[in-house]
C-alpha cells in the first residue's frame, strides 16, 4: 500500500496533464503493471471534470453550429477511390455477404450517435454497439481501403474481362460499386456508373478512374432518395462527370 | 449529432474560452472536440462515465495543448473516467457548477491557486513550484488534496 501512496499525488498531477520529467516516466511505468493505481487515476480525471464544471460563460455563437454540421455534412462521403491492387488479388471472395454488411456499417455508423443520446441510461448496450460496429468496419475495410488486395477469380485460361458489381440498398439509399479489370482512359475521361432506374432517365451515380491494374470503387454517391433500380451502367464521359450520357453503354447489368 | 451539440456545446465552449480566453481559438476546439467525436464514436465509452464530464475533460485537455502550442497529447481515446455526476441536464450542471465554486472557495488561496494553474493554465507542477516559490513536494500536496475535496463533496451528495 504504501507503495501506492507513493505514486497517490504524482497520479493527481499525471491526471492535469501536469507531470513531467523522470517522475512522468517512472509513473507510467508503474501504472503499466499497477491496476489500482489505473482506477484511481479514472477516478481523479473524474474529479478534473468537476473542475471544468466552474467555467461559466457565453454560449458559443450560432455560426459555430452552422461550421460544425456543414464539416460532418462533407465528411461522411468517401469518393471513387482508385486502389492500389496489386496484380494478385484477392477480396472478391464473398463479395455479396460482405458488401451487404458494409452498406448497413456506414449507416450504422451515422446511426450510432442517436444510440448514444439514449445510451446514457443503457451503457452495457453502448458498449456492445461500439464492439459490433468495430466488427462491421473490420468487414468493411477489405472492401474500401485503397491499400486491400483485391482478385478476380475466372474460369481457368480465361483472358481477364471488365466486371463491375454494384450493391445497393434502396432503402438506406446506399450504393457500393467495385470494378476490375477496366481499360485505361484518355486523359480528362472517366467511366460513369449510372443507376437506370424502374421508370425515368439514368441517374448519376458516380464517376471513377480505375488505377494501373484497372480497379476502382466508388462508395455512397449521392443520389435521390429511394430511387428503384432496374440496372446499372457504365459510359466514358468527361472526368467532371455528366447529368445524362453522352456515350453508348460499355458495360450494364440487370439486378441477380 | 445537432442534439447532442445543442445539449453539451455550451459546457464545451465554456471549458475552451475559459483555458484560451479567446473566442475564435475555443470555437477551433469546439468544433475539433465534436468532429473527433463525430468520426469516432466509440471513443466514448459509455459504461465508463457520461458524455458531458467525458467531453469535458476532453476539451480541457485539447484547449491547453492549443493553449501550450503542443502537438495534441491526449488522443480522444485515451480519456477514461469512472465517477462524474451526470451532467446531461442544465439544472444539474448548474447545481454542480455551484457546488464545484463552493468547494474552490473553501480552500486555501494558495491551494486554489495551484490548481487552477494547473488545470486552467496547464502549467507543471515545477512550473507551478518556480513561480509560487513553493517547494515542488507542497505543490503535489495541494493538487492532489484539491482534487480529493472535490470529489468527497461530490460523493457525500
Amino acid at each position: 500500500m504504501s507503495e501506492h501512496e507513493q505514486y497517490a499525488e504524482d497520479l493527481a498531477l499525471y491526471a492535469l496533464h501536469a507531470l513531467t520529467g523522470a517522475d512522468r516516466e517512472k509513473l507510467e511505468q508503474h501504472l503499466a503493471n499497477c491496476a489500482s493505481c489505473r482506477l484511481e487515476l479514472e477516478q481523479l480525471r473524474g474529479d478534473t471534470a468537476l473542475l471544468a464544471l466552474s467555467a461559466a460563460g457565453p454560449r458559443p455563437p450560432q455560426r459555430a453550429r452552422k461550421r460544425l454540421l456543414e464539416a460532418i455534412a462533407r465528411e461522411p462521403r468517401i469518393v471513387a477511390t482508385p486502389s492500389g491492387a496489386r496484380r494478385t488479388w484477392w477480396g472478391w471472395l464473398g463479395w455479396a455477404a460482405t458488401a451487404a454488411v458494409l452498406v448497413f456499417a456506414l449507416s450504422l455508423w451515422r446511426e450510432n450517435f442517436a444510440l448514444k443520446e439514449t445510451l446514457a441510461s443503457a451503457s452495457s448496450t453502448a458498449a456492445e454497439n461500439a464492439r459490433q460496429l468495430e466488427e462491421l468496419r473490420k468487414i468493411a475495410a477489405p472492401i474500401i481501403e485503397p491499400e486491400a488486395q483485391r482478385v478476380t477469380l475466372v474460369a481457368a485460361k480465361t483472358p481477364p474481362q471488365p466486371q463491375g458489381k454494384a450493391f445497393y440498398l434502396r432503402k438506406r439509399n446506399s450504393l457500393v460499386f467495385l470494378a476490375n479489370n477496366m481499360p485505361a482512359l484518355p486523359p480528362q475521361k472517366a467511366y460513369e456508373l449510372w443507376l437506370i432506374p424502374t421508370s425515368g432517365a439514368p441517374i448519376p451515380a458516380g464517376v471513377f478512374k480505375p488505377d494501373a491494374h484497372g480497379s476502382a470503387t466508388v462508395v455512397n454517391p449521392p443520389l435521390p432518395a429511394g430511387a428503384e433500380a432496374k440496372a446499372f451502367a457504365i459510359t466514358v464521359e468527361d472526368e467532371a462527370g455528366s447529368p445524362a450520357p453522352t456515350t453508348p453503354v460499355l458495360m450494364m447489368g440487370a439486378g441477380e | 449529432m445537432a442534439e447532442l451539440y445543442d445539449r453539451y456545446s455550451s459546457v464545451v465552449y465554456a471549458v475552451a474560452l475559459r483555458v484560451l480566453g479567446d473566442t475564435g481559438a475555443a470555437e477551433d476546439v469546439l468544433q475539433e472536440v465534436f468532429l473527433q467525436l463525430w468520426r469516432n464514436p466509440s471513443a466514448f465509452d459509455a459504461a465508463r462515465g457520461n458524455l458531458g464530464s467525458w467531453l469535458a475533460v476532453v476539451t480541457r485537455n485539447r484547449a491547453i495543448d492549443s493553449l501550450r502550442k503542443r502537438r495534441p497529447e491526449t488522443d480522444i481515446e485515451n480519456v477514461v473516467l469512472s465517477v462524474a455526476p451526470d451532467l446531461a441536464g442544465e439544472a444539474e450542471r448548474a447545481r454542480a457548477a455551484e457546488k464545484v465554486r463552493g468547494v474552490m472557495g473553501a480552500m486555501v488561496p494558495a491551494q486554489r491557486s495551484a490548481l487552477e494553474m494547473a488545470y486552467w493554465e496547464g502549467m507543471s507542477h515545477s512550473e507551478i513550484a518556480n513561480k509560487t516559490g513553493e517547494p515542488l513536494g507542497t505543490i503535489k500536496t495541494r493538487i492532489r488534496a484539491g482534487l480529493i475535496a472535490l470529489r468527497k463533496a461530490f460523493q457525500t451528495g
